[in-house]
């Protein structure tokens, strides 16, 4: 087998997760995007191992490494995203801006982002804006929840004093 | 290693199958970042870590294509769901899931891989790898994993227990900081 096969295959696939990680705006997104990057170098790692015939089988076992803490990393990153959920009732990369500037400047670039930037200036960057936030999703959400969501929201609601 | 190598005109069986396997990879890691769902965002990326475990095994390395199944596509992708159904995503078609900087994205990602593909296959177009089966199966893995790589094996495991403990801590909602 060329060896040229898999490290353009796994090129490719660390480029796309560049592109999700740049573009994509939900949290859980970007996570899946940095599996895609760390399965590129998963790839690239046994391809190498094979071509050069390791006797300690340094690719594969790092590989096999790399899928542990690939684990370990999207655990505690979705937990991070469920506490980030838990106090914000969003998870938008984007509208996460508490340790931006306190009066951001108007973005130069065009589309998407200038229209919502007046919004974001005027809003203090304080605590009460999460408690807003969250006061405002939670008068909204029991509209339509099922049974299960509700029990689990009033169960939230009992946790937090 | 670089002793006649064959030519590319005349692809193996294995290469094909390898190619195969690779453009669905890729093709399903494309749609992971570009679908407009959610959670068809999770199953595509099932298919794209299957696909992986496929290329593993013509790669001849049997043992991290199950390990690549069992906890990739068996894990990690259930962990995903999980965060995607917990933090309440809509299931049908959302609009906002792209960020305004797309078209910058997609020029950074554009010259990553033009510079990446140049650069690999310039410096490996000769490079070839006789595939013999045997060399990845478990049983040399694990003699290699317990022989030669036991110390990073337990402090992996340490690492495990503590994101494990701190994946608790952080999603539990009664306990409070001092």
């Amino acid at each position: 087998m060329h060896i040229v096969y898999p490290a353009v295959v796994a090129a490719l696939l660390f480029s796309i997760g560049v592109y999700g990680v740049l573009a994509r705006r939900n949290t859980i997104l970007v996570l899946m995007s940095v599996e895609l990057m760390l399965n590129a170098v998963n790839l690239n790692l046994v391809a190498f191992d094979v071509w050069l015939r390791d006797r300690l089988h340094s690719g594969q076992v790092l590989t096999l490494f790399v899928i542990v803490i690939a684990a370990a990393e999207v655990g505690v990153g979705l937990a991070i995203v469920l506490a980030v959920f838990r106090n914000r009732r969003m998870i938008d990369l984007d509208d996460l801006r508490d340790l931006a500037d306190p009066a951001p400047l108007p973005s130069p670039d065009g589309d998407g982002t200038t229209a919502r930037d007046p919004a974001r200036a005027s809003e203090p960057e304080t605590a009460g804006t999460a408690e807003a936030r969250r006061g405002g999703a939670d008068a909204a959400r029991p509209a339509g929840v099922s049974p299960a969501e509700h029990a689990k929201a009033t169960r939230r609601g009992e946790a937090i004093p | 290693m670089n002793e006649a190598v064959p030519s590319y005109l005349s692809p193996s069986g294995q290469e094909i199958v390898f190619l195969l396997l690779g453009a669905v990879a890729v093709g399903s890691a494309l749609l992971v970042v570009t679908t407009r769902r959610l959670v068809h965002a999770a199953l595509w990326l099932v298919v794209c870590f299957g696909a992986l475990a496929g290329c593993y095994l013509v790669l001849t390395a049997e043992f991290v294509a199950w390990v690549q199944v069992l906890i990739y596509v068996g894990a990690v992708i259930a962990l995903l769901l999980f965060g995607i159904m917990l933090t309440r995503a809509p299931i049908g078609p959302s609009t906002d899931l792209d960020s305004g900087n797309r078209l910058v994205a997609a020029g950074v990602a554009v010259a990553t891989a033009a510079i990446l593909v140049t650069l690999v296959v310039d410096g490996f177009r000769t490079a070839y790898a006789d595939l013999s089966p045997g060399q990845g199966s478990a049983e040399a893995i694990g003699g290699s994993v317990f022989r030669n790589w036991v110390l990073p094996f337990e402090a992996l495991s340490v690492l495990l227990l503590a994101a494990l403990i701190g994946a608790i801590v952080l999603s539990r909602t009664d306990i409070r900081g001092r």
